[in-house]
């Protein structure tokens, strides 16, 4: 089975190809099953390859393919390492995309580009699959740019809308300052260790650099910077949002399932040199902490249901960071993996919804879903029930529950990160029932047009299954004691200890969880069934609705990044129009046209002028040579 | 040869020379410039003859017959393009010859 590591990022690569190159031939039914089949059949070889994985438990499978090039001693090579942690992303990544494929069939039915789609999420999560299984960082690189490329041709994939075509450039813009410093860090890592081999670097970093020598702490914020860039994390999120402009299914899949957090697998790949550089490993959970609470205060406030799930999502991501941060590694990859189950069941049923009400993305417009969409509303309910992190059953208490515990009780917890979480949490479930209460109960206010077919729905009870049974391969100890994620996890990510005296206290903080996340769900029903008159008087209030524009526009970096970047930026290159540099090489231009003026006008043709031109030249050189 | 003749021929060389290149530059006449040109070329002929016979050398005669058989050459060369723009031009003014100018 080993052997078959290389078909799982193939697959998807041969598919889009073939779709790039024949798409507009091929009838639709014949690019749906090639845009399907090919990350389905990757999917296949994953569970396959993961079955075999878990029974054999070997540390890593590893397959060389080829050498890429050799330079200098620099000879990296398309290998492809699968251990514990990038078998989860790459289940994650097929099983989930796969679901997202089958969903795309019938979400993009109607578009004129259905071949061109398909090629960019094949394309997508081929390159998304060799970033997680390389075992070099020049080819994680690769995957790096290939999935930030897609993200740019997804979010513009209706081009002829100019506001679409600016998100797609701003989202691109804005990740790669986040890569240029993730590339500059891979030249440090290069110029110490001679090598990008992840292994090797993990290997020999603790031998090279002491903990928190220099070197370390900047290679670990160049990462940082890279990871922060991808994953919409302060203060590069401003993107996100925005990239909402693209089609639903890419939302789910690009920039909630899997794209987005890259950035938690660059960090929980390299985490020897985060353990070395405490600094930077800080950074990471202020990071997440602040995030999480800004994205959670500005969902509060959207209309547009994807703008909501898209500011979770930062938020979301934001508690992975924190996770990272304090060194709760497998807790972080597993909040990953639930939350890819979740947030992409919610996009999805988002996308059913915009589809039914013929893409009407305002919330204040929808209401009343629940009786003419149940699957609809039964998944999407299953799916806040998780974001909110309602207790026991869902899956995501237990992922959340797990981060707030050892940001509290780890070894390098500490009170405020915690508060931040908890503060998150409660924001959280109030903005996620705020979004469910919007729209599926009150009186409906659009009619639905078609409900969804089977081919929308069955991805989505899937994936609803997935949110709630996902969490009982981790249970906390005081609970059920199942440890299977953090046990598989245990040979790639180093484990974490929670503080012996909090320990026995430990289910206090999960009640106080449980708590804030219902009294969440309760704020929300409140303030949007119960008593809407109190939000009618919130909204009377100018300081309240002063703070409901300031959150509504993300915290006005938008505006904050505009006057500090693109207005001088713009401003400058106004200034420059001439362009002050091109004008020496428009001069020396300038001065040949002039001597070419100046010495055609000599021949003019009378032959004794140039007798006289003989002359005076024979004339000079006697004298100047008489003379010298 | 005494210098002094030395002097008078080669003042003589140098105005036959002078006299040449004013005709040359003044003429419109394309056959008058060729005669001129002639001149100049037999101003040098003479220098040449006058150096030869200072030095009592044989090279200022050959150098003499060389410019008289270029001389012969260039005539017959320079009378053939005379023809040529006498007939296309209908004229011998060297100045209306001036259609590739810059």
């Amino acid at each position: 089975m080993e052997n078959l590591l290389w078909l799982i990022p193939a697959l998807p690569f041969l598919g889009a190809l073939l779709l790039i190159l024949f798409g507009n031939r091929l009838s639709r039914t014949l690019v749906g099953v090639l845009g399907v089949g090919s990350v389905g059949i990757a999917a296949l070889i994953t569970i396959l390859l993961g079955i075999e994985f878990l029974s054999e438990r070997p540390a890593f499978y590893h397959q060389e393919v080829w050498q890429w090039f050799l330079v200098a001693g620099f000879n990296p090579s398309i290998a492809f390492h699968l251990d514990a942690l990038s078998m989860v992303f790459v289940f994650v990544i097929t099983f989930v995309g796969f679901l997202i494929h089958i969903y795309s069939t019938a979400y993009m039915a109607e578009d004129a580009d259905f071949s061109r789609f398909f090629a960019c999420m094949n394309l997508f999560v081929g390159s998304m699959l060799m970033l997680v299984m390389a075992d070099n960082l020049l080819l994680l690189y690769l995957g790096w740019e290939g999935v930030g490329l897609c993200s740019y041709l997804l979010i513009g994939f209706w081009y002829k809308e100019p506001a679409n075509g600016y998100a797609a450039r701003k989202a691109f813009i804005i990740t790669r300052v986040g890569d240029t410093a993730m590339a500059i860090g891979l030249f440090m890592l290069f110029q110490a260790f001679g090598t990008l081999h992840i292994q090797t670097i993990l290997t020999e970093a603790p031998d090279t650099w002491a903990v928190g020598s220099q070197m370390a702490v900047i290679v670990a914020l160049l990462l940082l910077g890279g990871a922060v860039g991808k994953s919409g994390q302060l203060p590069l999120q401003t993107w996100l949002p925005d990239a909402m402009a693209g089609p639903t299914p890419v939302s789910a899949l690009i920039h909630a399932a899997t794209m987005v957090t890259a950035g938690v697998y660059l960090i929980a790949r390299m985490y020897v040199i985060f353990d070395l550089a405490p600094v930077a490993q800080l950074a990471v959970a202020v990071i997440g902490a602040v995030t999480l609470l800004i994205a959670g205060f500005s969902a509060l406030t959207q209309y547009d249901l994807k703008r909501v799930l898209a500011y979770s999502t930062i938020s979301q991501i934001g508690y992975m960071f924190l996770a990272l941060g304090v060194g709760a590694w497998s807790a972080g990859i597993f909040h990953f993996m639930i939350h890819a189950f979740f947030k992409a069941l919610l996009f999805l049923c988002a996308g059913a919804i915009i589809l039914a009400l013929h893409h009407e993305q305002d919330m204040r417009k929808m209401g009343g879903l629940r009786h003419s969409m149940p699957v609809v509303y039964w998944t999407f309910l299953i799916g806040a029930a998780s974001l909110a992190a309602l207790p026991i059953i869902t899956a995501g208490f237990y992922s959340k529950d797990q981060i707030l515990w050892y940001t509290l009780a780890g070894p390098v917890g500490s009170i405020w990160l915690y508060m931040a979480g908890l503060i998150g949490a409660f924001i959280t479930s109030i903005y996620t029932f705020r979004m469910v209460f919007m729209t599926f109960y009150g009186e409906s206010k659009t009619h639905v047009a078609h409900p969804p077919g089977k081919v929308i729905t069955i991805p989505l009870i899937i994936l609803a299954v997935l949110s709630l049974v996902g969490g009982f391969i981790e249970l906390p100890h005081n609970f059920a004691h199942v440890v299977l994620f953090s046990d598989l996890m245990a040979p790639v990510l180093p484990g974490i200890m929670a503080n012996e005296l909090m320990a026995a206290n430990e289910w206090v903080f999960q009640v106080l969880a449980a708590v804030v996340s219902l009294a969440g769900v309760y704020v929300a029903y409140l303030f949007y069934l119960k008593r809407p008159s109190l939000l009618q008087s919130l909204d009377r209030s100018d300081t309240a609705m002063a703070l409901h524009r300031f959150w509504h526009s993300g915290w006005g970096f938008d505006a904050l990044y505009d006057a500090l970047l693109v207005r001088p930026y713009v401003f400058l290159s106004n200034l420059n129009k001439r362009d002050i540099i091109d004008s020496f090489y428009t001069g020396l231009a300038r001065m040949a046209e002039g001597f070419h003026e100046m010495f055609s006008a000599t021949q003019n043709g009378v032959l004794r002028h140039y007798v006289l031109g003989v002359v005076v030249g024979a004339i000079m050189i006697l004298t100047i040579s008489l003379l010298l | 040869m005494s210098t002094a003749y030395m002097e008078a021929a080669l003042l003589l060389a140098g105005i036959l020379f002078m006299l040449g290149l004013i005709s040359v530059l003044i003429r419109r006449n394309i056959i008058f410039m060729l005669i001129s040109v002639e001149i100049m070329l037999n101003a040098a002929g003479l220098a040449f003859i006058v150096a030869g016979t200072r030095w009592v050398q044989p090279d200022g005669q050959i150098m003499f017959i060389f410019i008289l058989t270029m001389a012969a050459a260039e005539v017959s060369v320079g009378l053939a393009l005379i023809l040529q723009i006498y007939h296309q031009l209908k004229t011998l003014n060297s100045d209306a010859a001036n259609v590739m100018k810059g």
